[in-house]
Parts: C-alpha cells; sequence; structure tokens
C-alpha cells in the first residue's frame, strides 16, 4: 500500500499516452507527492450534492485539467460531472436550466419516465435550449434509484455536460446500506469531439492501436504453420474486417475519470470496517464500456438501470455506456481497496479507492489481457458449441485456431460479405417467418421494420421468430450480417467469457437478473418488431436496418399496446440501445420478474429481446448510446 | 466543416446531391449556432403520407419541433499519399482530396511527377501533371464508383483531356484499389490498375508495397506511350507514424517500360527502367 500526498492533483509531465495506458507508469507515480512538481494545475472542480425540488442548473464553458493540458468542457454549475441531483420520490421536481454556452444545449434526463416534452431531445422534444435561454423542466418523480442526466446536442455530453441523478424512494429502502456513494465513469478526451468523429469518418481504425502487425502474423505461422494460419486468416481478410476492432476510440486519446477525477487523480470514498457501502455505478461514457471490479470484495448487485433486482453477488461486471448498477460491498478488513474500471478494449481504466483512511491506498492491478473478435461476434454461432471459453485466449489471435474444427464453408462467409447477395436472400428467410413491414397494424403505417404477429412465445422468454434480413441491409451502409445470431442473454460479452475459468471471478450476465417486484404489466406481446443494427466500420456509418436516422420513418406505436422488441446485432460491435419515455423490459426467462432497464447492450453479432408497454404518447428518441453512433443508429419512436 | 468548404460545396456543381442529402451542414465551434439554426429542410415525413389510413390521435405526436438533432456531417479529407524526393533531384506528388457526405462525394485525385536533372539515365524528359475531377458514390460496402474528368497538363505537347470511370475502394486481403478507364477527346483510351497494401511491423512502422500498371489502346509518340502493356511502377515505402495522420517515409521506387513505350524511349535514347531511393511524408488532413 502507498501513500499518496496529494492524491486529487495530476502531474503535469506526465503525457497523455503514458497516463492512460501506462498501468506502469500510474502505480509508479502513486509514491511521488504532487508537490514535487512546479506547475501543479488547478484542481478541477467536483461536483456539489443539490437536494430538494427545484433546482437552478446553469450549462457554461469551464476550463478544466485532466491530462496536463487545460481545455474547455461544457459544464454544469461549473464542474465535471454536473452536480449529483438528490430527488425524492412522489415529488414534482422543478428544473430551470438556463444555457450559457454559444450554442443551443439541453438536458435529457436519463431514464426517467416523464411526459415527453420534458424528455429534453432537440427535434422530438422541444426546440433546445438557445443561447442565453433558459427552461424550465417539471415533472413528477414516480420511480427510484440510480439515473443520470446528459446533454442531447450536439456532441456535448463529449464535453462534460453530464451528472448523476439519485431518486430516493417514497416506502423505505429494500437495500440497507450505511454509506452510500455515487461513482460516475466518463471519458475525456483534450480533442473536440468534432475532430474525433471526423477522424473516424475519415480512418475508421484511427484509435485503434492494437492493429494486427506482421510479429501477430509470425507468431501465429509459428504455432500453427502456413496453411493453417491461412485458413484461420482467410474469413478476416475476405471480409475485410479486424479481429481487434473492439472500440472504436480508445486510451489513445481519452483519460478515463471517475467522478471526474484521473486515475492518478485517485477518487476516494471512505468506510468502516464493516459497513455497508453502496456504489452507484454510472456509466456516463461518450465511447466507453467498463468491466468493474474491486479486487478482494465481492460485489453484491442490487438495482440495475435504476430498479431494484434480486441482489447477485458477482466479482465482476460489465457496464455498458449509459447503464448504471447498484452495488453493496461489505469490507470486512481495515485495509484499501481500488475501485477499478477497465475498458472493454483494456487501453486504460478509470480508478477510484474504497478506503477506510484518506491516506490508505490499494494495489491498481495490471489489465486483463485484451479480447480478440472470435466467429461468434460475427453472428456465426453453431449452437452445441461451447465457444464461451474461446474468445480471446491470448494476444496472438490464438484462438482462432482453437476453432478450426468447425467448417465454415465459402458459402458462409460469401454470405457475409455482403458484396454480391441478392435481395432476395432476405426476402427467402422473410416468407419462412410470416412477417409484416407494420405487424397487423396498417393503420400505424408500414415500412417500419420486420414485425411479426405470430408465435410470439411468452413474456420474458424472448423470442423465437426467423431472422430476417430487409433488402436495406444490403447496401453499401452495411459490412455484415449475422446469420445465426446467438443469444446475448447468457454472455457475458467479450474479454470476459473466460473469466470465470481463467481468474475464477464469477461475471454478470443479463441471465442474471431478476427484477425484485412482480411484473407490472402481465400481458403477453401482441407484436415483435425484428430491428437490426447495422454498419460498416470502413465507412464509419451505422444504421438500424440499414437505414440511418435521416432516411428513417418514426417507429409507429399504438398507445397502451404491449410489443416485443427483437434487436439482432449485425455489427462486430458492442451497442447499448436505448429507448427513451418507456422501460424496456428485458426477458431474462421469467416471466414473473421481469427486469425493467433503460439501456440494453446487444452483444456483437448476438440478439436480444425486451417487452415495451408503450404507454407513454409522443415522440421518443431510440437510439444507440455510442455518441458517435448516433447519428446514424437512431429512431424516432412515436406514440399515437 | 468549416466556411471555406462549404463555399467550395456551393461551387461543386456535382456535389449538390450530397448537399441535398445532408440535412445538417457543420459541426465547427463557428459554425454551431448557425447550424442549429438550420431548420430541416425534408422534416419527418407524416405517418399518413407513408399510407393512406391517417395515423390515429396525432395530436399526441405532433410535427412540433422545428428543428431535429445534428446529424450527418459533410467533410473534407486531404490526403498526401507521397510527397516525395526521389534520387537525381526528381520530385513527386500523389494525392487526393474529397468532400461530401456517406454517399456521395466530390473527389480529387492528382499525380505529378519531375525528373529535374536530366540525365541519361532519365525515364523521360517529359514531366506528369494530371489531375482528376470526379462524382464518386458509394456502391457497396467497400467500393465508389467515380467518373469525371482528367487533365494532363503537357507543357511539351497540347494538353489532354480524358473522361474517366473509376472503381475505387478496398478489395479483400485489405488491398486499396483504384481501377481507372480514361477515354480521350479523340478515342484514345487508357487503362490503370492501382493497388497498395499495407503491412504493419508495429503499430508506427508500416511497410506499404503498391504497383501501378498502365495500358493504352493505341501509340501516342507526343506522349511516348504505346499500346497494350505500357509501364509498371511499383514501390516500397517504409513510414512512421508520429500519428496516424503525419508519417515521414523512405523507400524505393521501380519504374519500367514495356513494348512500344519502350521503343519510344529507347527511340529517344533513353532508358527503359529505373529504380530510384525516394524520401518523403504520407499525411492526410
Amino acid at each position: 500500500m502507498d501513500r499518496i500526498g496529494e492524491p486529487r492533483v495530476a502531474l503535469p509531465s506526465l503525457s497523455r499516452r503514458r497516463f492512460v495506458t501506462g498501468v506502469a507508469a500510474g502505480a509508479a507515480l502513486l509514491g511521488i507527492p504532487a508537490s514535487a512538481s512546479n506547475a501543479v494545475p488547478r484542481a478541477n472542480p467536483t461536483p456539489q450534492t443539490l437536494r430538494g425540488n427545484q433546482f437552478d442548473l446553469h450549462v457554461n464553458y469551464q476550463p478544466v485539467n485532466f491530462t496536463g493540458r487545460e481545455r474547455t468542457a461544457v459544464a454544469t454549475n461549473g464542474s465535471v460531472p454536473g452536480p449529483i441531483l438528490r430527488w425524492k420520490e412522489g415529488e414534482t421536481v422543478t428544473l430551470n436550466v438556463t444555457n450559457h454556452l454559444a450554442h443551443d444545449t439541453s438536458i435529457h434526463w436519463h431514464g426517467i419516465i416523464l411526459p415527453t416534452g420534458m424528455d429534453g431531445v432537440p427535434g422530438l422534444s422541444f426546440n433546445g435550449i438557445r443561447p442565453g435561454e433558459t427552461f424550465t423542466y417539471q415533472f413528477e418523480l414516480n420511480q427510484s434509484g440510480t439515473y443520470w442526466y446528459h446533454s442531447h446536442s450536439d456532441f456535448q455530453e463529449q464535453q462534460g455536460h453530464y451528472g448523476s441523478i439519485v431518486i430516493d424512494p417514497a416506502e423505505p429502502d429494500p437495500v440497507a446500506c450505511d454509506r452510500d456513494y455515487v461513482v460516475m465513469l466518463s471519458d475525456w478526451s483534450d480533442e473536440s469531439p468534432h475532430d474525433i468523429y471526423a477522424k473516424l469518418k475519415k480512418e475508421g481504425h484511427y484509435y485503434n492501436r492494437r492493429r494486427r502487425t506482421a510479429g501477430d502474423l509470425w507468431d501465429e505461422i509459428r504455432q500453427k504453420g502456413v496453411a493453417q494460419t491461412w485458413q484461420d486468416r482467410k474469413m478476416w481478410n475476405e471480409m475485410r474486417m479486424s479481429d481487434r476492432d473492439i472500440s472504436d476510440v480508445t486510451g489513445y486519446t481519452y483519460t478515463y475519470l471517475m467522478n471526474g477525477q484521473t486515475p492518478d487523480g485517485n477518487w476516494m470514498a471512505q468506510f468502516k470496517r464493516g459497513e455497508k457501502v453502496r456504489l452507484r455505478f454510472i456509466n456516463g461514457s461518450a465511447m466507453s464500456i467498463f468491466d468493474i471490479r474491486i479486487p478482494g470484495l465481492k460485489m453484491t448487485v442490487v438495482a440495475s438501470d435504476g430498479q431494484n433486482i434480486e441482489p447477485v453477488t458477482v466479482d465482476e461486471f460489465r457496464i455498458g455506456v449509459a447503464e448504471t448498477y447498484d452495488v453493496v460491498v461489505e469490507p470486512v478488513d481495515d485495509r484499501a481497496y481500488t475501485l477499478f474500471a477497465q475498458t472493454i478494449d483494456r487501453s486504460g481504466f478509470a480508478r477510484g479507492t474504497l478506503t477506510p483512511h484518506p491516506e490508505l491506498c490499494a494495489e491498481v492491478p495490471a489489465m486483463d489481457y485484451a479480447p480478440v473478435l472470435t466467429h461468434r461476434d460475427m453472428g456465426m454461432d453453431h449452437s452445441g458449441h461451447n465457444m464461451g471459453g474461446m474468445s480471446g485466449m491470448d494476444h496472438s489471435g490464438h484462438d482462432m485456431g482453437s476453432m478450426s474444427g468447425m467448417d465454415h464453408s465459402g458459402h458462409d462467409m460469401g454470405s457475409m460479405s455482403g458484396m454480391d447477395r441478392s435481395q432476395h436472400a432476405g426476402m427467402q428467410s422473410g416468407n419462412a417467418g410470416q412477417y409484416s413491414l407494420h405487424g397487423g397494424r396498417p393503420e400505424l403505417g408500414g415500412m417500419q421494420g420486420v414485425w411479426f404477429t405470430d408465435n410470439l412465445g411468452r413474456a420474458g422468454h424472448g423470442s423465437s421468430s426467423p431472422i430476417v434480413h430487409l433488402p436495406s441491409e444490403y447496401r453499401y451502409g452495411v459490412d455484415m450480417r449475422s446469420e445465426m445470431p446467438g443469444n446475448g442473454l447468457n454472455d457475458p460479452g467479450i474479454g470476459l467469457r473466460d473469466h470465470d475459468t481463467r481468474y475464477g471471478r464469477r461475471v454478470l450476465t443479463y441471465a442474471d437478473i431478476r427484477n425484485l417486484t412482480p411484473t407490472l404489466d402481465r400481458r403477453e406481446p401482441t407484436r415483435e418488431l425484428q430491428l437490426h443494427l447495422t454498419g460498416n466500420m470502413h465507412r464509419y456509418m451505422w444504421s438500424m436496418d440499414g437505414i440511418k436516422f435521416n432516411d428513417a420513418e418514426p417507429l409507429m406505436l399504438k398507445y397502451g399496446e404491449r410489443i416485443r422488441i427483437t434487436l439482432v446485432n449485425d455489427t462486430m460491435m458492442t451497442h447499448p440501445i436505448h429507448l427513451h419515455g418507456m422501460w424496456s423490459e428485458l426477458e431474462t426467462g421469467d416471466s414473473e420478474y421481469i427486469p425493467r432497464k433503460h439501456t440494453i447492450i446487444v452483444q456483437p453479432g448476438s440478439k436480444i429481446s425486451y417487452l415495451v408497454t408503450a404507454d407513454a404518447y409522443g415522440r421518443w428518441a431510440y437510439h444507440c448510446h455510442l455518441l458517435y453512433h448516433m447519428p446514424g443508429m437512431f429512431r424516432e419512436v412515436r406514440v399515437v | 466543416m468549416n466556411r471555406k468548404t462549404l463555399l467550395a460545396l456551393t461551387l461543386a456543381a456535382p456535389l449538390a446531391h450530397a448537399a441535398e442529402e445532408s440535412h445538417t451542414h457543420t459541426h465547427s465551434m463557428q459554425d454551431d449556432e448557425h447550424a442549429a439554426h438550420q431548420h430541416m429542410e425534408h422534416g419527418y415525413p407524416a405517418p399518413q403520407e407513408a399510407s393512406a389510413p391517417a395515423a390515429p390521435n396525432l395530436r399526441h405526436a405532433p410535427n412540433e419541433p422545428d428543428h431535429v438533432m445534428d446529424h450527418e456531417v459533410l467533410l473534407t479529407k486531404v490526403t498526401i499519399d507521397q510527397l516525395e524526393a526521389r534520387e537525381d533531384d526528381g520530385s513527386a506528388l500523389e494525392g487526393s482530396v474529397w468532400f461530401g457526405g456517406d454517399k456521395h462525394k466530390a473527389w480529387f485525385k492528382t499525380e505529378v511527377e519531375r525528373a529535374e536533372g536530366e540525365t541519361e539515365k532519365a525515364l523521360s524528359r517529359t514531366t506528369k501533371k494530371e489531375l482528376q475531377a470526379l462524382y464518386s458514390r458509394a456502391i457497396a460496402p467497400y467500393w465508389d464508383l467515380q467518373m469525371g474528368v482528367r487533365h494532363d497538363f503537357e507543357l511539351e505537347s497540347d494538353s489532354r483531356n480524358w473522361g474517366v470511370l473509376a472503381l475505387n475502394g478496398l478489395a479483400p486481403y485489405f488491398f486499396e484499389v483504384d481501377t481507372s478507364l480514361f477515354v480521350g477527346e479523340d478515342g484514345d483510351t487508357a487503362l490503370r490498375l492501382e493497388a497498395e497494401y499495407e503491412l504493419l511491423f508495429t503499430q508506427q512502422w508500416i511497410l506499404s508495397p503498391e504497383i501501378e500498371v498502365n495500358f493504352f489502346g493505341q501509340n501516342t509518340p507526343e506522349t511516348h506511350t504505346g499500346s497494350g502493356l505500357s509501364d509498371i511502377e511499383a514501390g516500397l515505402r517504409l513510414r512512421y507514424e508520429f500519428t496516424p495522420q503525419f508519417a515521414p517515409y523512405i523507400g524505393v521506387n521501380y519504374e519500367k517500360k514495356f513494348g512500344n513505350s519502350a521503343d519510344f524511349a529507347r527511340d529517344d535514347g533513353e532508358a527503359t527502367s529505373e529504380t530510384t531511393w525516394v524520401i518523403g511524408l504520407h499525411a492526410w488532413f
């Protein structure tokens, strides 16, 4: 255990690259008191906690310094993240949001069920907040738990415009704890978000610093021989895809923050031995999915996306962008623990310390191996083969070799390449499935996607409908289609699948989640929408069913109806999908206790199903919460 | 995208589509305000437009807000593939500029080669200067179809114009390919095939072999090009990416003439093949 002087001050001499990627560099610096450095940068303002039901929020520019260089952030009430808003269930809150920026802004209350006009999405809910104007949000709180808020304008979220919300329940909280901390994770870049987006559009792999090299190829040839290596690389080469393409934006530009503190800044939370500590993890990142663990402590997950669940004890869990998880830990030793949040691609981490004394710090663990994508992540799940333990076995792509026993015929590869497949491929499978474009509600319009009305199965048990790729998926904007998507429910996700066998860590999956209280809407779904998440990494285009938001019609729902949405991930990325205004009731296999979420991770090449009760009139946003996927992978949902 | 690009856009006729396609205009700091007040051109199609029976209860979802979130951006990419000095005081520039959206782009390509110090060994005294102005349209996940004009700036003979039809993209096994068919004003034809590969030694040291092959449909003594396979240019460049956008390199360039083109060169007492060391810069922004 190290003793540290002033943990909140980052060392300016440290370059950003070493800072975010170099674990050793970070650990070595823990021992150095910050006073040794001459030019100590001003500490960034930390978020306040605001309580009550009347709030004045000011969106303003704020100089910040996370990397040794001063930059201008978009802050709320002068801090990044913005203030923690502590509300009370049953109350009506009024929030006067004043825009001090030179551009429009907005605040979306992520996960809060409210009228459409209060949802804060420019163009759908309202016209945005113009410079100098104040917009008053007012809504009643009919829920409790951990949520967050962020700008829905431009790319302001990446610039710091986000904060956390905690709603205390009206009834006694079923989760007992002695201490209660918000742990807001986020990603910061000194680059402007517009530059990041432009770079991705011009060179999709710009931020990937783990591309396959000649050395990797040589290692593979030595292990498996030329013929086998050629065979294993063949599909990737023919598809022009990289099995190292995990995150679009990485630690190459990002510094990962925990409650606005860099890893060296080391955010700290105190406890006394024997206390129950509730940690409310929120992923407020623009683009970063985190894997969270606290070496030495079991975590009992008690809530997901603000909703109480049947407690599950795990060692590690993945948190998609915009998700929230509440965990309770009970440290029995008088020692410090590291809150360790490594990114999905292991290009960096956020870090904080849970400690009985401010001087005590725990060791920062090394990041785990970086994952490599497999056939499974392309939607080529051969049921019966357990590939869970085969992903990302090591850095040299060895896992591809271990899968070589399976016969991926040239036909399979052809159908994945998308170059020359005609539209009838989609139509054929469609005939088998008896789908329509409106799901028996022609009065709501058509051309919205693939809707099924027959053989929907029971609520809570997911979809058994056939996979249909619409003709719109066979265009230049789509580089892959999952022919045999696996079920994403039991999948901990890429890079985590073997953590159980490899490290003995129990990793949370969606299949573990049961609502704490019985399902409220016990109706069966009357129609099922199958929507495909699509994209083209080379062109950096994202869409649903191959259609970008600009070209898409709204998805029309009838007020009061209960439907199922099945998302099919036709990409090799992990997409967190967020539906505004209504709960996404994740079908985890138990009709009685269906958990309610607002953001759902769709694993690469997989599908997942959830139920939606259209109980909120109006226009709602429905999109991937990865910020730079949003321009295309976005739909309007209209409840009429 | 900045104002300059917008201006350029208005000047570029082929890009009318792109401007139409894109509902949003800019994300740069100085222009955001302007953009934010731009109203969306098309708005949302009301459901009744899509199907005859009117959607009920539209009062619950009126088309009220007068603008939507900014979405597609028009971008400009300037690529300097090769800016290099060659042995014997030669130099070369190969680059491109595109601007537009996902589907429609205006695309300019240029190749300039100079052999200043004319030694006996020099391949040709003619300096190669060409500019292509193309409309580029995405037709498949990895391919753009491009069409437009090419202008050759000739110093010692008349400048020439060609029509261009090109297929540009990424072939399986990660070969960057540019195939161009040229048709001259007087019915002359030419075909050019270019392919490039990138081999990463590390994330920053990248070896890039490339090859260009030219065919002509006729003999043209003024330009020293003969019908059939005319010439091959092959290069091997090792660059170091200080950033992905800025990478100096060293390499070797090999050129060889064939058939009638070779004969033209021999008649002029020039060599038919040449190998030169090069040093240069690869960059984009």
